[in-house]
């Protein structure tokens, strides 16, 4: 189609919604933080203990829910790429079923599971394990719970796809040389598939840093994430100038992430 | 078959744990939606349809289902309309500054959603765009760009080009070339493509708190649900979106580029 | 180079390309006459496929001039050239039936329905495909395929048909049927055909005139048997057929000194001391002839109706043998004695 000299003018419709109203209102809003030309907001959100607890806060949660994720998300890949067809394509349905259900529903489902009343403690009760229900909503534990939920399909798609590139002769041939299954797995499989869970994690670390409805939901207030301190600023506090340079620093560290991990990987990956 | 190893079986039993925790939300959701009871409570005490009623009855649930859904068409239709010719500039053409336009088409789903959320509402208070449907089919837009760019850029990797050369040869002009040959080739990719960002737009909850204003969409009405009381009606409409995005994940297969295309 | 008989139909002159540092083309020049089939033949990465993109319009030439009935087309796009292209994959259109497909180029072109329902009906027909019209195309099989995307080519009457190994994916059996019934079409309805392959085999087969391709210019462009008898140099020897290529200096009218030493007696009137490649074809030698070569079996190999043998002679020169196949197979080791006439020796 297009010749292939230029072709840059059907680009040009969505470049101007793109500047108007996505690269603009960014950059517009993150100006306010030095409005008054002086980076003290940006000295309050880095330096005042509040806060530091709250970026503290969200990077712990982002790593643990990183974390969590590999180790549910690994064995669920490994598994989904190397069964028959058909398991296959049932597993596939049932990580992309939550993935494309609302954050909303799935987030409403944990208050019902994880409430003072909810599911898991009357279970508890009733089978005399504790008299007095758990706190598991409203704190860390909810919070964590909740995101590596959400946030689980991202880890086991890329290393599906990297399982799934790996000749499956390599650890056959191990196998053939008489390494044993655990071995095969950390010397062949391992490595071999290291940028897909290298992939996953940036990938479901860099959406940690910035989530916003599950910490908001499950937090109940109490767990205070980088992204709900934004909302907070701008809605409750009204003061924009500090909701502008927290927004700064989430987005630095978000694209510090993705420029450290496109460094590492792309050795690997040159095509 | 090989046969199962013990390692097998227990990754196998581990998944199926894994299975269970992703699915749970979903399972408890439907008992609950059915519940007879007049509070929240698990298991329900019996079967009753007063949550589906009480969601049909709400003259503000069922317009904020509307607002949803015209909104999600709107920007299925923009974002199609803006990302289909930006993908054939990715893909074809070969101007200065085009990895520039590459990564500026994929900055908003790099860009936190909170970030962009706050910073498109500090435009539109001054705009007075807040509370407007097409405000929000705007901000939709931009979030939807990028499934677009995405689905469409690896529908047109994977095109023969020499199709469109024969069609040429044998006198079709590029116009007639791209209506008669390109886009209906292309179809599973724009139909997938044109589902995804409808999906994304429906299911949006944090640019819809900023821009909604009084007119809620149903994602922001379940959220401030959710925030103020427990209430099962949620739950039957948490079973409602579940089918509705079922069936739009159903099209996709059916019609559209496979899932698992897409998924990258 | 005038074309054989015949006005030239079509005329390419100084055509050359470049993709960077590489030269696609160099100045290709060349001329097909009405109703001939040209090959051009060549190695892949030789320019040829670039030549036919320049013809068909795909691709803009860097200079030179192309002239379908002596009007300039160079600045035509594809769409205009009426010139019918058989794709190396065929390329029909994977949502349109077999008739769609055959009745694309009418449709263009605002044929009215009757008529576009009897040219489509009609070029079935001479493909051998009437009745699979409502098929698509990957309902059928390759060789079927091929006949659509051919019936496809020629509906519209196209100036010039293009043909781009569009053998390739087919199987032995199946290629050699489809290359004679391309011919016979070809022939029938006089179209002024380009064929573009690197199988020297197809070429000598299809072929009126081949143009041999290296490198982005013709190494020689003559008939069938010209070619295959008496290439211009090197490479047109070494690619097409079998061969034994040596190099000498003419050491007295008739007699070639090759460069290991060895005298051999040929028909040329090229002067003494010039400097000379000699070719002689495996399958003209014989056991008497003026030249002699006495020599061992280093291979052999049973090919049905002959043996070929690769032979180490004195003087340390190799040459590759075929003999009919009689008797028993020379075993490695063997000593065998041919010979060749001069007749037989082309030098260049």
């Amino acid at each position: 189609m297009f010749s292939s000299r230029s072709g840059f003018w059907p680009a040009l419709p969505a470049l101007i919604l793109l500047l108007v109203f996505f690269l603009f209102p960014v950059v517009r809003m993150l100006g306010f933080s030095v409005e008054a030309g002086t980076l003290d907001w940006y000295a309050k959100a880095l330096g005042e203990g509040l806060y530091l607890r709250v970026l503290w806060n969200t990077f712990e949660i982002a790593l643990l829910v990183t974390l969590f994720c590999l180790l549910l998300g690994y064995p669920l890949g490994f598994l989904m790429a190397t069964t028959t067809p058909f398991w296959a394509t049932m597993g596939f349905i049932f990580v992309l079923l939550p993935l494309w259900t609302s954050v909303l529903v799935r987030t409403y489902a944990w208050m019902v599971l994880l409430g003072r009343n909810g599911v898991f403690n009357r279970m508890l009760m009733e089978a005399g394990i504790t008299s007095d229900p758990i706190p598991l909503l409203h704190n860390f534990t909810g919070v964590l719970i909740g995101m590596v939920h959400v946030l689980l399909p991202y880890m086991v798609l890329p290393i599906y796809g990297a399982v799934r590139k790996v000749d499956p002769a390599i650890p056959a041939a191990a196998a053939g040389l008489g390494a044993s299954n655990w071995r095969i797995f950390w010397r062949v499989w391992m490595p071999l598939t290291l940028n897909g869970v290298f992939a996953g994690c940036v990938l479901v670390f860099v959406l940690s840093l910035g989530f916003y409805i599950t910490p908001a939901l499950l937090g109940g207030g109490r767990v205070i994430m980088i992204a709900v301190l934004i909302e907070q600023q701008v809605r409750e506090a009204l003061n924009w100038p500090f909701a502008a340079a927290l927004s700064a620093v989430l987005l630095a560290a978000t694209f510090a992430v993705y420029t450290l991990a496109q460094r590492f990987t792309q050795p690997e990956t040159a095509r | 078959m090989r046969s199962l190893h013990a390692s097998r079986l227990l990754l196998i039993g581990f998944c199926a744990l894994v299975y269970f925790f992703l699915m749970l939300p979903l399972l408890v959701v439907f008992p609950i939606s059915l519940s007879s009871a007049p509070y929240m409570q698990f298991p329900p005490p019996g079967f009753s349809w007063q949550w589906y009623e009480r969601y049909l009855d709400d003259p503000q649930w069922i317009d904020s289902t509307w607002r949803s859904l015209y909104i999600g068409g709107a920007t299925a239709i923009l974002a199609l309309a803006l990302g289909v010719p930006l993908a054939f500039s990715l893909v074809r053409g070969r101007f200065f500054g085009r990895i520039v336009v590459d990564r500026a088409a994929l900055a908003p789903i790099i860009v936190p959603h909170i970030i962009f959320a706050v910073a498109v509402y500090g435009l539109f208070a001054k705009l007075k765009l807040i509370g407007t449907w097409y405000g929000l089919v705007i901000g939709h837009t931009v979030l939807a760009l990028p499934f677009v760019v995405l689905v469409i850029t690896a529908g047109l990797r994977d095109f023969d080009r020499s199709l469109e050369q024969a069609a040429e040869g044998l006198g079709a002009s590029r116009w007639q070339t791209l209506r008669k040959i390109t886009l209906p080739l292309l179809r599973p990719s724009l139909v997938s493509a044109g589902l995804l960002a409808f999906i994304s737009s429906f299911d949006e909850v944090v640019v819809a708190l900023f821009l909604a204003g009084a007119n809620m969409t149903l994602p922001k009405k379940m959220f401030d649900n959710i925030m103020m009381e427990i209430d099962p009606t949620i739950a039957s409409v948490s079973v409602i979106q579940i089918l509705l995005v079922s069936v739009v994940l159903v099209l996709i297969g059916r019609f559209g580029r496979g899932l698992k295309d897409s998924a990258r | 180079m005038a074309a054989r008989g015949g006005s030239a139909e079509l005329l390419i002159e100084g055509v050359g390309k470049r993709f960077g540092d590489v030269v696609a083309l160099d100045h290709v020049s060349l001329s097909v006459a009405q109703g001939e089939l040209l090959t051009i033949l060549g190695p892949s990465g030789s320019g040829k496929t670039t030549l036919l993109k320049v013809v068909a319009g795909f691709e803009t030439p860097d200079g030179g001039t192309v002239k379908v009935g002596g009007t300039d087309i160079s600045a035509l796009p594809p769409a205009r050239r009426d010139i019918g292209m058989v794709f190396q994959n065929y390329a029909l259109f994977p949502h349109l039936s077999v008739k769609a497909n055959v009745a694309f180029p009418l449709e263009m072109r605002n044929v009215a329905k009757p008529e576009t329902e009897r040219r489509v009906a009609e070029a079935l027909a001479m493909v051998e495909l009437a009745g699979y019209e409502a098929r698509l195309p990957k309902q059928l099989s390759g060789g079927q395929q091929q006949r659509v995307a051919l019936a496809r080519a020629i509906v519209f009457n196209p100036r010039l048909l293009l043909l781009d190994e569009p053998f390739g994916a087919l199987d032995r059996k199946l290629r050699e049927t489809m290359q004679l019934e391309v011919r016979r079409l070809q022939r029938r309805l006089g179209l002024t055909t380009i064929f573009i392959t690197h199988d020297q085999e197809e070429a000598l087969v299809l072929s009126d005139r081949i143009a041999v391709m290296n490198k982005g210019t013709i190494q020689q462009i003559a008939t069938t048997t010209e070619i295959y008898e008496r290439p211009a140099n090197d490479f047109v020897a070494d690619f097409v057929g079998e061969s034994n290529i040596f190099h000498g200096t003419m050491s007295a009218p008739g007699a070639v000194t090759l460069d290991g030493g060895r005298t051999l007696v040929v028909r040329s009137d090229r002067q003494a001391g010039a400097k000379v490649g000699v070719l002689m074809r495996p399958e003209r030698f014989a056991s008497g002839g003026t030249n002699q070569f006495a020599g061992e079996v280093i291979e052999s190999v049973y090919l049905g109706t002959s043996f070929k043998l690769r032979l180490a002679c004195e003087g340390g020169l190799e040459l590759l043998v075929r003999q009919p196949a009689r008797g028993a197979l020379p075993a490695a080791g063997a000593k065998v004695a041919v010979g060749i006439d001069p007749e037989a020796i082309h030098v260049f």
